[in-house]
């Protein structure tokens, strides 16, 4: 669309503006990225969402649109010519968002938990982490997408969390790749692709940044 | 459509269960109600979700589709053709419904239902406050998106109708709980307006439960009422 204005407002570390910056260059939109700390509310950030105040924000033509679930839908509406993030057929789309919103209202909690908790907590929410991981896994099968046979939605879903998979493994002290395998050559495939690749942030990086979350958190 | 093969599983009692009826009927869909019995869980329940093992369930053509509001996006793209559709046809508007349907299912609904599960006066009160604000938020947010017209949607009844109007038999058990009007003609003035409307719609009115049954339900469900 000639004349657009695509603007990002995100945060390094946060796995949904990762979704975000994913979808937008599987489509090849150009935006522009401007770094939002969300704990600073700055007055472009209240304005823009001013329910959650919460970043990632995807704002198109001055209008803002909020929550990484809804901006990949929308990006997938509006750049609907350039190669498909849903599946077309009804039945299929309903299960990438059925699965999709079981990544954010199930398997959120745990992954972070993982690195914020201690004792017996902590013994709980790696158990419910792994069992995730395990569904999650399950639900893949052998197709090399959860789409199938391209890249979609909930593969960009999901590997929003990659850059946070290796703090989970630190803390929770458990390795991905031999826990599950499949899951394992899945994110490597997806790996392959450079809209990947560029969206995410640096592992080392995030569990430093866990470092620093921590001591907020009273769990170091 | 009388040849399709449609299956509900839900409960006459259940906010969820609601939204999937009426869309149904928006679409003049026939379909066969599975009811639940409370307190335990029928085998193609756990058969046909066995992640959530939670209700509503669609069974289109013996594929289960599970989450109400899923549900309700693939009712509007696997009948397209059937009736108005549910959600609106710009992307922006749809963006908007789906921000706001998660609004009432993360926030709002959340605050409401703290009110029944209070411990004491005080958290009662925080829990009435809280749902005050936030349905000052759904009272702008109407007036944002119908634009003047009768619904959220418009002309008639869609997504985000959908998400808040099938939670207005629950809201008024709320409100009888806790002695305190949300829906009310000076504070949320447009909201009390579009509830009568959407009640009264021939998709909706059939299905609307009755107060007395729920708020008896509600004692079954929240038994520390009692105390």
């Amino acid at each position: 669309m000639a004349n657009d204005q695509v603007i990002l407002l995100d945060y390094w570390p946060s796995m949904f503006g990762m979704r975000t910056k994913m979808a937008l260059a599987e489509k090849g939109v150009k935006y522009e990225y401007k770094e939002t700390d969300p704990w600073v509310k700055t007055p472009l950030l209240i304005e823009m969402n001013p329910i959650h105040k919460k970043i990632p924000v995807l704002i198109h033509n001055g209008k803002p649109i909020c929550e990484s679930l809804i901006q990949l839908e929308y990006i997938d509406e509006v750049w609907s010519d350039a190669s498909p993030i849903l599946p077309s057929d009804p039945y299929q789309k309903s299960r990438a968002r059925f699965w999709a919103e079981f990544i954010d209202k199930k398997f959120y909690d745990p992954s972070w938990k993982v690195w914020a908790t201690m004792g017996e907590e902590h013994a709980a929410v790696k158990k419910e982490l792994l069992e995730h991981f395990k569904t999650l896994e399950t639900e893949l099968g052998d197709k090399p997408y959860y789409g199938g046979e391209v890249f979609g939605y909930l593969d960009i879903a999901l590997m929003g969390y990659y850059s946070w998979f290796k703090a989970m493994e630190k803390f929770g002290e458990f390795s991905i790749e031999t826990e599950f395998p499949i899951l394992t050559t899945w994110t490597k495939r997806c790996l392959e692709r450079e809209s990947v690749v560029k969206a995410l942030a640096d592992s080392d990086r995030i569990i430093e940044y866990v470092y620093v979350l921590r001591k907020k958190f009273g769990a170091a | 459509m009388a040849t399709e093969d449609v299956k509900l599983i839900g409960s006459w009692a259940s906010v969820y269960v609601m939204r999937a009826r009426i869309a149904l009927h928006l679409k003049s869909i026939s379909y066969e109600f599975l009811q639940e019995t409370y307190g335990s869980k029928s085998e193609l329940l756990l058969k046909s979700n066995p992640v959530h093992k939670k209700m509503p369930v669609l069974i289109h053509a013996d594929k289960p589709v599970c989450e109400s509001n899923i549900i309700v996006h693939y009712i509007d793209e696997a009948w397209n053709s059937s009736g108005p559709s549910i959600l609106p046809s710009h992307p922006y508007d749809r963006a908007i419904a789906r921000f706001w349907a998660a609004y009432i299912d993360d926030q709002w609904f959340i605050s409401v239902r703290s009110i029944l599960t209070a411990q004491g006066d005080e958290e009662k009160k925080a829990a009435i406050a809280q749902v005050e604000e936030r349905t000052k938020l759904l009272e702008k947010a109407f007036n944002d998106c119908s634009q003047g017209k009768p619904f959220f949607n418009g002309d008639h009844i869609g997504y985000l109708d959908i998400a808040l109007g099938s939670f207005l038999g629950w809201w008024r058990v709320v409100e009888l709980d806790a002695n305190h009007k949300f829906l009310d003609e000076t504070k949320t003035p447009s909201l009390v307006k579009w509830a009568e409307r959407f009640c009264d719609d021939p998709a909706v009115k059939p299905i609307m439960p009755e107060i007395t049954k729920l708020a008896e339900f509600a004692r079954k469900l929240f038994p520390k009422r009692q105390a």
